[in-house]
């Protein structure tokens, strides 16, 4: 039934050109080369040439070796059984388990009818003050953790991974360094959350397109668990290298570049992928937490440009901290209103001081006298930094607004944090004002 | 069906595809791809030779060589008539809680749906009479929608004068029957039904002048109607860079401006802010009227996940809607966010048809485009002598922030007004985050010429001696430039931002903002406090900051505003005296 086809007119980069009748766009093959058998997926027909971009890479592939058309879109298998199982970026079994192919379901699916969604409502509490005080995270909400080489960026998101509360945790590694994916699954493995998680993990060892499908089997994966009912929590990194896996074939296929080589549709690419963060109606939901290392630290690289207009918010991540300033969670004014009614304040009361704190540092830097008003400030902002921002504080958000509390007490009297009578006489310290 | 005609898809390349026909094609038609059991839309946008390009407007997934095409001769349109008030409609106007009845949790691709549905009856009544002459636009009748006569124009496209040669009695009526035959000089007939198709991409130009935008339109935000205010029938964008607010913004314009009717347009963006939308403006009252805010509002909402095709579409269809209800004499807000996704969906299907890129890969006729999504706001006289606008506001989220980049500066080119957000002050958490040091409007505003210039000295004044700030240090700063920084620092805090949280102040009337602004104008910003030293002026100002926080969170009509009036006043005084006494001493 499947069609076979041998005449290969064209190879260039990763993309072969066969000649072929009766082929449907986004259509998947499999070319049969001496080294083995690639997946393959049209992405232009013109007449009887069919274009194909092969995730294996080209290597190798000779004019004579048979393309194989399967007369469907890539697809993945879904369901229970994936639980504690690993794949590679074409979704075979990396573990020594068996392949799967119960529950089909076509890749890159359509999008979520808007009337059917939700307002999120359900914080994930994190344990990590700066998230879930400044910046909660919100179930089904897509955020990305902006940061450079180097940056901790995977433990953080493996912590958040283990301390989240979701029934379904999948990690699609692309372009992840060997010793990083050991990392996730060790340290999924030591705290007990290995046997409720998916891996599809592309290394920076394998071809670079094979990154292109992790995506979308990661959510499509998601998308199947959420809608029975599901909690999932999808971790992809690092998106950057996807982007350049896009970009490399489409430079490929000639297309005319936007942006420092990125492809004009970046931005609905990225969009159709992390648009698949939902809460469903009445089912379950697929959040989103995406590494995006930033090349040079300029965020207005066309990768972290254009995924920050698509995320609800980032996280900078920067010397090992998160970062107050850039750092947003769109959908945070939908839970901290219910979580205690100082929250809002204390956040909003924090922040801004802290920016005074950041530029009275600099004046400090060019050596101006310190005013009074200064070194309460200067106190302040050294208190905030290592009782609040450090990733090595894990405590609660209660706690962590107590803490608030106590660090303002100890630098400021209560007309200088601008915070309305009502909460200053519920909230205070009292023991700070009898001193 | 006049002509059937046909044609074969010959290549595929994304949501483009190249068709073979038989006939002849009109540009910018609509045609069916047959994929499957399917009926996928897509528009023609270029003929070359023997081959046809169209985009297609759903996923081109599964689509071979040889599937057949159907031409059908119309233009991409949209339907105008009751029923449009409170739908959520996707970018080609198929109504989305009809499908997603249909279709359940995703969109299907290829199902299209009725955009007003017919099974209600309308009751119609007639105001036009048999024999009365009417020109395109002219009111035949009324039907209620919601809280608005709507009315029933004969059709847009007519051509000089008609008369009247028939007209139905009062009474309810589907939106299929015939409400009136008209006649022209020739004995040519039309009927006129109770909705008519438009074509999108074309302006309803049925309207006897079209006027300067002058007259204010209060938005409530502070910031705008006192210094960058927008007019009814205006024109203004809000740049700005991710993360500086421009959707909540829009949100609160949406919520409060002073029109009749809001058209949202969310264009290739997130799904999750328009789900916002959807789910609290059924509950949300409308100030004026009390009735939920959703039956005001129409949405039009192609999210950035969706067919990228239907989205360059959506701001045209939702810039006809508005236009339809202007013509009954209405004010209309399209608020669209945002036209860089608009444009970049023009710069995906420019790349696909390989035409000469322009600046940053935009094509060359992004300039225009915009200019003529633009020139479709104004306020104009109706042929009856009544007045109706359409005003556009539009976001644009320009690459890296930069207001260098090429939609920024054709935008700010036709536009009356800009509030150009910025990360500076969203970082400082200081919302709006219009910057007030690189906006402008060309428009009146609400407040006195003189207070106002008054207050972008200050705050200019106050931007300076902060940046002198940074290199002399606050030593090196005379006691008068710095009572002028906190002057401009307590400006912005208490008037120019606004808490969108709070439920007084997300809101601020005109004339509240002009008792406020006056207040502040006389008693602040003109005063001359002395101080004996920069602490005591800090400390001055920040008791006067936390004074008006509390008096912006308190109603106009309560004791509580009056009374912290009274309290600012009296700090004030006691200010102004020790100096008084200073001086006497």
């Amino acid at each position: 039934m499947h069609k076979v086809y041998t005449n290969i007119i064209q190879i260039a980069g990763d993309v072969i050109t066969v000649e072929a009748d009766g082929i449907g766009s986004m259509e998947i093959a499999q070319v049969m080369t001496k080294g083995g058998v690639s997946l393959a997926q049209v992405i232009r027909i013109d007449g009887r040439r069919v274009s194909l971009q092969v995730f294996a890479g080209s290597r190798g592939v000779s004019t004579g070796d048979q393309v194989r058309f399967l007369g469907h879109p890539m697809r993945v298998a879904s369901g229970e059984n994936l639980l504690g199982r690993i794949f590679n970026g074409s979704g075979e079994p990396l573990d020594r388990g068996p392949a799967l192919s119960e529950n089909m379901v076509d890749i890159g699916g359509p999008s979520v009818n808007p009337v059917k969604r939700i307002i999120p409502r359900r914080m994930i509490r994190t344990n990590i003050p700066m998230i879930d005080v400044f910046n909660s995270l919100v179930e089904s909400q897509k955020l990305p953790i902006f940061s450079i080489a180097g940056e901790p960026y995977n433990a953080l998101l493996a912590r958040i991974a283990i301390q989240a509360q979701v029934d379904i945790i999948i990690l699609g590694g692309m372009g992840l360094k060997h010793d990083d994916y050991l990392f996730f699954r060790d340290t999924l493995e030591e705290a007990g959350a290995l046997s409720r998680a998916i891996f599809f993990i592309h290394t920076a060892a394998d071809p670079t397109v094979e990154c292109l499908l992790v995506p979308d089997l990661s959510l499509a994966v998601a998308e199947q668990s959420a809608l029975a009912g599901k909690r999932v929590l999808v971790l992809l990194t690092d998106m950057t290298n996807f982007c350049d896996a896009l970009k490399e074939v489409s430079i490929t296929m000639e297309q005319v570049p936007s942006n420092r080589g990125y492809p004009g549709d970046l931005y609905s690419q990225l969009a159709s992928r992390y648009e698949k963060a939902v809460d469903f109606d009445t089912a379950g939901s697929i959040t989103i937490l995406a590494a995006t290392t930033m090349p040079g630290d300029d965020v207005t690289h066309p990768v972290p440009d254009n995924t920050g207009y698509i995320t609800e918010g980032q996280f900078y991540l920067k010397n090992k901290v998160i970062e107050p300033f850039g750092s947003l969670s769109r959908l945070k004014q939908q839970v901290n209103g219910a979580t205690r009614d100082d929250h809002r304040t204390i956040m909003d009361t924090m922040i801004q001081l802290f920016a005074s704190y950041r530029e009275t540092l600099e004046k400090q830097a060019m050596g101006f006298q310190m005013s009074n008003w200064d070194k309460k400030l200067l106190r302040y902002g050294g208190l905030f930094e290592s009782q609040m921002m450090s990733l090595e504080v894990n405590i609660s958000l209660e706690r962590a607004l107590d803490r608030g509390w106590e660090i303002l007490a100890e630098c400021f009297s209560p007309e200088e944090t601008g915070i309305k009578k009502a909460l200053i006489e519920k909230y205070w310290p009292v023991r700070k004002n009898m001193e | 069906m006049a002509s059937e005609r046909k044609g074969r898809v010959a290549a595929i390349n994304g949501n483009m595809v190249a068709i073979t026909f038989d006939d002849y094609v009109i540009q910018n038609e609509v045609a069916y791809v047959a994929c499957g059991a399917d009926r996928l839309k897509a528009e023609v946008i270029r003929v070359r030779g023997d081959k046809a390009e169209a985009q297609v407007y759903e996923s081109t997934t599964g689509v071979k060589v040889g599937d057949a095409v159907t031409f059908t001769d119309a233009l991409l349109s949209v339907e105008l008539g009751p029923g449009l008030l409170g739908q959520i409609f996707d970018g080609l106007q198929n109504p989305l809680p009809d499908l997603a009845k249909e279709c359940g949790f995703f969109l299907k691709r290829g199902v299209y749906k009725d955009p007003l549905p017919d099974a209600g009856q309308w009751d119609f009544t007639p105001s036009a009479k048999a024999g009365q002459k009417v020109r395109a636009g002219d009111k035949l009748g009324t039907v209620p929608e919601k809280i608005f006569k709507h009315a029933i124009m004969a059709p847009f496209d007519l051509k000089g004068e008609w008369e009247v040669a028939e007209i139905v009695g009062a009474g309810r009526y589907t939106l299929k029957d015939v409400v009136a035959r008209l006649k022209d000089a020739n004995g040519k007939l039309v009927e006129c039904r109770m909705v008519q198709t438009w074509p999108v991409k074309v302006a309803i130009k049925a309207y006897a002048e079209k006027f300067m935008p002058t007259e204010p339109l209060v938005t409530k935000m502070r910031l705008i109607d006192s210094l960058f205010p927008v007019a009814r029938g205006g024109t203004y964008c809000v740049p700005g860079p991710f993360g500086a607010g421009k959707t909540v913004l829009q949100q609160l314009i949406s919520r409060h401006a002073d029109v009749d009717i809001v058209i949202i347009a969310a264009c290739g963006e997130r799904a999750g802010e328009v789900v916002e939308t959807l789910k609290t403006f059924p509950e949300l009252k409308d100030p004026k009227t009390g009735k939920p805010l959703s039956d005001r509002t129409v949405i039009i909402c192609n999210t950035s996940s969706m067919p990228v095709a239907a989205r360059e579409s959506s701001v045209y269809t939702a810039v006809t809607i508005a236009e339809y209800y202007r013509q009954m004499g209405l004010n209309v807000m399209l608020l669209a966010d945002s036209t860089s996704r608009w444009a970049q969906a023009m710069r995906e299907m420019s790349g696909r048809l390989e035409e000469i890129p322009g600046e940053e890969a935009f094509p060359a006729y992004l300039e225009s485009r915009i200019a003529s999504f633009y020139e479709r706001a104004g306020v104009v006289r109706l042929y009856d002598g009544t007045m109706g606008s359409v005003t556009i506001g539009g976001t644009v989220s320009p690459a890296g922030g930069n207001f260098e980049e090429p939609v920024t500066q054709a935008t700010l080119k036709v536009v009356g007004a800009f509030h150009g957000l910025s990360r500076e002050r969203s970082d400082a958490r200081r919302y709006p985050a219009i910057d007030p040091l690189i906006s402008w409007s060309k428009y009146p505003s609400i407040i006195d010429v003189r207070e106002i210039a008054a207050g972008h000295a200050i705050l200019r004044k106050s931007h300076d001696v902060g940046q002198m700030m940074k290199v002399i240090g606050e030593e090196g700063t005379s006691l008068k430039d710095y009572v002028d920084y906190l002057k401009g620092e307590f400006f912005d805090f208490v008037y120019l931002q606004q808490n969108a949280f709070d439920p007084v102040d997300e809101a601020t009337s005109a004339e509240r903002q002009k008792a406020v602004y006056g207040f502040i104008y006389k008693n602040v910003l003109q005063a001359d406090f002395a101080f004996t030293d920069k602490e005591a002026a800090l400390h001055f100002f920040h008791q006067l900051r936390q004074l008006f926080r509390g008096w912006n969170s308190a109603a106009q009509d309560t004791g509580e505003y009056k009374k912290i009036q009274d309290e600012i006043q009296a700090l004030i005084e006691t200010q102004l005296k020790s100096k008084k006494d200073g001086e006497r001493a």
